[in-house]
């Protein structure tokens, strides 16, 4: 917990190169952030980059339906005559910004609740708060998710709008254990003693100190969030067709196991390379930011 | 703290945890657009119809008093007619939960088993070669979703190499055993048929080890680092130097205190597998609740979706207790409901 911000004094570079010496003693924290890398690339150039950059939604080539990867369609092509590796660049798009979205809705509340609960730990607040992420936490957020998005239309909005409903309680959760145990340090005690603000003491003395494991865990979520996400639209109730989602595909290629496995197979391993360097990358942070608590 | 005032407390816990999830439930099932009852009976039914339905389901008075009615009935366990199959929800939910808690419990007992153990060798032969294997196949394990995994191994052992059965819990030519449990295992056992019982576990094996291979590998890794922890503690290395056989060391002094944080994981895992198990349900085409309630969303039947989450509810909450009072008996130094004494 003790960041970057006590060794201020020390010139800027030399910070970064000591947590880069940090981040990347790791080899596999390398991987995770190239990967994360590679994948916001294809993400944001794929128009430019997918082989087949017109496969991305409705399109319909049967002359080329269902080949077997080969050099032209290295991933091969779906029942219509799509090329699976085009969709997949663009199916990220969506995966990113599923992410980011439902992370961005989500963490400012469930920090704020959290920073609120565990300061005033032992009072009304802190009960009414925490129990309530007790309700939420009490069934797998999945099919929370999944009940939310069936009794709306379906659609991507709304998934995202369904997962963030499900996902603020563990930054709450995160953010109340460290702010618990922080409000009885010195530096809270004598802000306190000197009469500042609430807000200072929350948002300045108290927030500042709970960074690194947010971001820690920032960078972990981004994974899980994608991989819900995907498993909504698997099951038809999050991103609808033709919009190239991971999950979506996966679930349109499991009807034509075995034969045309491809279609199925490589939009899964998509799914996992994604949550895979995410991980990675949130491990790394974790090393390099001392976030144990994550 | 005694065990009783410890149970009481979170009985009272659990009771209030519920009512909360009622509350979300209710609230869920009322965003809806739409009108629940023109939903129940079909566009073509007339009007009238509409209205004494409309009555019937209390639709006409107050949102408070509309959550007081369904309270009270669920607490009688009556959750109303699914639209889909037309049957009163709770005679659903009995036939299918069964299936879906054999598979969890199943799911459940390869995860633990398997993590501890895999956990267990990692530690004991840290940083070789067995330990790295160990560590890569678990972090792909955690980082691989369930339904990934599902379709894997249904493309490779199921429908390549014809190892185990793709779809059901029992094939067509068995005869199923007289339902007791509804858990074809214990019941085939219960009915004396082994032919029953070896063919429902050959069902379960690759549901099961997809929904499980994400919880293992979680459970290999913590058991792996509290176990790795312990090892470099004094107590062994006496106990070592005592001369006393690692297996004894690994058995008496070792195992135990290190299962600790594994069991409250575990806990929080078999959550985590009920709701996996709504996507590898669907793949498997496993007869279980989860794929009820899969298909209760995708025809928006709210009565047989809020009874599916309240029974996973129930079930998160009795799981949670009981992990409690596993992990008080394995460690004597937690004071249950309390801090601990050190």
């Amino acid at each position: 917990m003790v960041s970057a911000r006590f060794l201020a004094s020390a010139p800027r570079t030399e910070n970064l190169r000591r947590s880069w010496y940090k981040f990347s003693r790791n080899r596999l924290s390398i991987v995770g952030l190239c990967t994360v890398l590679l994948v916001t690339f294809l993400a944001v150039f794929a128009p430019l980059v997918a082989p087949y950059p017109q496969h991305a939604s409705a399109f319909v080539d049967f002359a080329n339906a269902s080949r077997a990867p080969c050099p032209s369609y290295p991933f091969g092509t779906d029942v219509v005559g799509r090329d699976i590796m085009s969709r997949i660049f663009f199916g990220f798009r969506f995966s990113l910004v599923m992410g980011v979205v439902v992370l961005s809705l989500v963490v400012p509340p469930g920090v704020i609740l959290g920073l609120v609960a565990g300061y005033y730990q032992g009072t009304w607040l802190d009960t009414v708060i925490m129990r309530t992420t007790d309700i939420f936490l009490a069934v797998p957020p999945l099919v929370l998710a999944l009940a939310i998005c069936s009794v709306l239309t379906p659609n991507l909005f709304n998934a995202m709008l369904a997962v963030s409903l499900m996902w603020w309680p563990w930054y709450c959760r995160l953010v109340y254990g460290l702010a618990s145990t922080l409000r009885s340090e010195f530096f809270v005690v004598s802000a306190e003693l000197i009469g500042a603000s609430k807000f200072h003491i929350l948002f300045r003395e108290i927030l500042s100190n709970c960074v690194s494991p947010i971001f820690t865990k920032i960078s972990l979520d981004m994974g899980w969030v994608i991989l819900i996400g995907a498993s909504l639209s698997f099951v038809g109730l999050g991103a609808q067709p033709p919009t190239p989602d991971l999950g979506t595909m996966v679930a349109d290629g499991s009807k034509y196991l075995p034969d045309q496995w491809w279609i199925a197979v490589f939009p899964a391993l998509a799914i996992v390379l994604v949550v895979l360097g995410f991980n990675l990358l949130g491990d790394g942070l974790r090393d390099m930011l001392g976030a144990e608590e994550v | 703290m005694s065990f009783a005032a410890f149970l009481g407390r979170r009985a009272a816990h659990s009771i209030f945890v519920l009512l909360g999830l009622s509350i979300l439930i209710f609230i869920i099932a009322r965003i809806m657009p739409g009108d629940p009852a023109r939903m129940a009976v079909g566009a073509r039914a007339p009007q009238w119809v509409v209205d004494n339905l409309r009555e019937q389901m209390h639709l006409t008075e107050p949102l408070y008093m509309q959550y007081v009615y369904w309270l009270r009935d669920a607490l009688r366990g009556d959750f109303g007619i699914s639209l889909v199959t037309r049957r009163p929800v709770a005679a659903d939910i009995k036939e299918f939960f069964p299936a879906t808690l054999e598979l969890a419990l199943f799911a459940g007992i390869i995860n633990g088993a398997g993590g501890i153990m895999l956990g267990a060798i990692s530690a004991w032969q840290k940083d070789r070669w067995v330990d790295n294997v160990v560590r890569v196949i678990s972090y792909l394990g955690v980082v691989t979703p369930s339904f990934v995994f599902a379709i894997l191994f249904l493309l490779l052992f199921g429908m390549t190499l014809n190892w185990a059965p793709t779809m059901g819990r029992l094939s067509q030519e068995i005869t199923r055993p007289a339902t007791v449990t509804g858990l074809l295992t214990i019941d085939s056992l219960l009915a004396r048929n082994p032919a029953a019982f070896f063919d429902s576990i050959w069902h379960l094996i690759l549901p099961a080890v997809a929904l499980a291979l994400g919880g293992m590998s979680q459970e290999a890794r913590i058991t792996r680092s509290t176990m790795a922890d312990n090892l470099s503690k004094d107590y062994i290395a006496s106990a070592r130097a005592l001369g006393i056989p690692g297996s004894v060391i690994m058995r008496s002094f070792l195992l135990k205190p290190s299962l600790i944080p594994t069991v409250s994981i575990l806990g929080l895992d078999f959550a985590a597998t009920l709701g996996n198990a709504f996507l590898v349900e669907l793949i498997f085409v496993w007869p279980g609740m989860s794929r009820y309630g899969i298909n209760a969303m995708l025809r928006k039947d709210l009565n047989a979706i809020s009874a599916v989450i309240l029974v996973l509810g129930v079930v998160f909450i009795l799981t949670n207790i009981a992990v409690d009072i596993i992990v008080a008996r394995l460690d004597p130094r937690i004071q249950l409901g309390g801090g601990r004494s050190e």
